[in-house]
């Protein structure tokens, strides 16, 4: 067995190190994962600029890196969950303009910050309540319902708005502003969000019996479904968890920019689904990692700044983040190859 | 008094009769193979032990009291556990993780409730030592043999200290090796005092472990004796038609 390198269980009693015995031991577990490997592509790019820009590695661009890739980060953590279910949201995008606007027109109406972000929130949740019930239980491809709802979300953005920009955020607009685009000790607020979250999420994946269940759904939902698991909520429950994460960066994004438009959010879904897909999850199904999504939205928007900063014109940058986007999903299969 | 008891269970979709007043009894300790050619109606009964579906007409009794499933969770509260012909395994989750899948050991720190790996590491492992498998808890069942596998569907099982186990053709996709390991795990089940319906096409395989033998042909139970009365020359003319009943 290639289990020299597990040092903690070298004391324990013999049971106990029978027990534990694995084909992969802890430190090789990590090399094996995507996260480990694109984040080392992270670090290799900090490098590589580091030396093409004087500007790469100050406070300022950082600042701006880490808040830039927070919104998507964020989204991409609900995504992670979706996509562990071996299932897709393309409505995130298109979601985020209209919670923007919800939460725009109940802060614009002067109703405070509290109902705005109830408001923001119940409208995502409606909307992945819905997709997870046509998903779950009408057993529709998740592809096409959300597709749908695409459609549906940015229509009902324009009309709710009648077609107009918020600006205006009533009574608690600084305190909505803060949130959204300030830093508390040289971190913007939306990296401390994203943090947090992510910590959440790592807590719920490795030790809650919802993100068990999930990563079973994903890998045999026959299997599950016999087990007693009650797939069907679960799958329901996953389309409204990544719903509110796009609410949720969708609350924090108005408040960075101070203003909202319908149009919001478009296309957003390609970025968050692209970060979700380098950060190691697979879709189809069974994979996730809570750390992957904020990783896999820092290696695109690293692409982004950097290419700025070596004075590529911006045009370049779709075509990067899409080459990105193929070799971590070729890389993952020949290593999945050499697994087996 | 037997353990399970079916009743004249008749089944049918629509106009095709599935399965025809066939009567079925397992003791504790003791396993009964459950043979018969393909469409003889083998699944069919599976399931309805199983609570996939129920029959149409015809009783199920456990220790003599009658019930009736309408979801497979109602078969697993009644002590009937199955082993399904695809295992029904998640390849991406640990073998712990798939032994204790649906009915995780949990631990409260706090207001939090958390899985409890330390004690379902413990627990599976000791679920595969008594089934003598050296299948280690932390692997994943995707890195696994076949005989690995089964070690793990069958442990999953074991984890309710079921009445009856229903396995439906173990031996079927795996090495030769393995099918000895699959064999002794059956063993084990009977030493325990668990019931076992074995499901199987492989005639070796039922006359090695089983004490009854079954035979079902176009819906109907055509022979049901003891193995050490019967020959696999006896089994397979009444499996093909060429003996009648026995």
């Amino acid at each position: 067995m290639t289990d020299q390198t597990h040092d903690q269980a070298s004391h324990a009693e013999i049971d106990e190190s029978i027990t534990s015995r694995q084909e992969v031991s802890g430190f090789a577990a990590i090399l094996r994962t995507q996260p480990f490997w694109v984040f080392m592509a992270i670090l290799t790019l900090g490098v590589v600029m580091s030396f093409v820009s004087d500007v790469f590695f100050t406070e300022r661009n950082m600042f701006n890196i880490t808040r830039n890739f927070a919104f998507f980060g964020i989204m991409a953590l609900g995504m992670s969950a979706v996509i562990c279910t071996a299932g897709i949201d393309l409505s995130v995008g298109s979601l985020v303009g209209l919670t923007g606007i919800v939460t725009g027109l109940i802060m614009q109406a002067g109703y405070g910050i509290e109902l705005g972000f109830i408001g923001c929130m119940l409208t995502a949740a409606a909307v992945g309540l819905v997709n997870g019930i046509l998903i779950a239980y009408l057993k529709m491809p998740p592809f096409v319902v959300t597709l749908g709802m695409m459609s549906i979300v940015v229509s009902l953005a324009r009309v709710v708005s009648d077609n107009k920009m918020i600006y205006d955020f009533g009574p608690d607009m600084d305190l909505f502003e803060w949130i959204g685009g300030e830093s508390v000790m040289g971190v913007p607020n939306v990296v401390w969000i994203m943090i947090v979250l992510t910590a959440v999420f790592w807590w719920v994946w490795r030790y809650s019996t919802w993100g068990r269940w999930v990563i079973a759904i994903g890998g045999n939902a026959q299997a599950a479904k016999l087990s007693g698991i009650p797939v069907e909520r679960m799958i329901v429950s996953v389309y409204v968890v990544c719903s509110l994460c796009a609410g949720l960066a969708a609350f924090l994004f108005v408040g960075y920019t101070g203003s909202v438009t319908n149009g919001m959010g478009f296309t957003w879904e390609l970025t968050v689904i692209a970060a979700t897909v380098i950060g190691g999850a697979n879709l189809m199904g069974g994979i996730v990692f809570a750390l992957g999504a904020p990783i896999g939205a820092a290696l695109i928007e690293l692409i982004r700044n950097s290419l700025l900063l070596a004075g590529i014109p911006a045009m370049w940058q779709q075509f990067f983040v899409g080459l990105f986007l193929i070799i971590a999903v070729l890389l993952e299969q020949i290593r999945n190859r050499g697994g087996k | 008094m037997s353990l399970l008891e079916l009743n004249s269970i008749t089944k049918s979709f629509g106009a095709i009769h599935a399965l025809q007043g066939v009567d079925l009894e397992v003791s504790a300790g003791e396993a009964v193979g459950l043979m018969g050619d393909n469409g003889a109606g083998k699944s069919t009964l599976m399931k309805i032990i199983a609570g996939n579906f129920p029959p149409t007409e015809g009783a199920i009794r456990i220790e003599g009291n009658e019930v009736t499933f309408s979801q497979p969770l109602d078969a697993r509260e009644a002590g009937i556990e199955i082993v399904y012909q695809d295992l029904a395994l998640c390849d991406n989750l640990t073998a712990a993780a798939n032994v204790f899948l649906g009915r995780e050991a949990k631990k409260r720190i706090g207001p939090f409730k958390m899985l409890d790996y330390k004690t379902m590491y413990q627990k599976s492992g000791e679920l595969f030592a008594e089934l003598k498998s050296e299948t280690r808890p932390r692997d994943l069942v995707r890195q696994m043999s076949g005989g690995q596998r089964q070690a793990v569907a069958i442990a999953r099982t074991r984890l309710s200290d079921p009445k009856l186990v229903l396995m439906d053709e173990p031996t079927a996709a795996i090495s030769v090796r393995q099918v000895a390991e699959v064999l002794a795990l059956i063993k084990r089940l009977k030493e325990t005092g668990h019931a076992v319906i074995l499901v199987s096409h492989r005639m070796p395989d039922v006359f090695e472990v089983c004490d009854r033998v079954a035979v079902l042909r176009r819906g109907t139970k055509v022979a049901d004796k003891r193995i050490d009365e019967t020959s696999p020359e006896e089994v397979t003319g009444l499996i093909t038609g060429a003996i009648a009943a026995a």
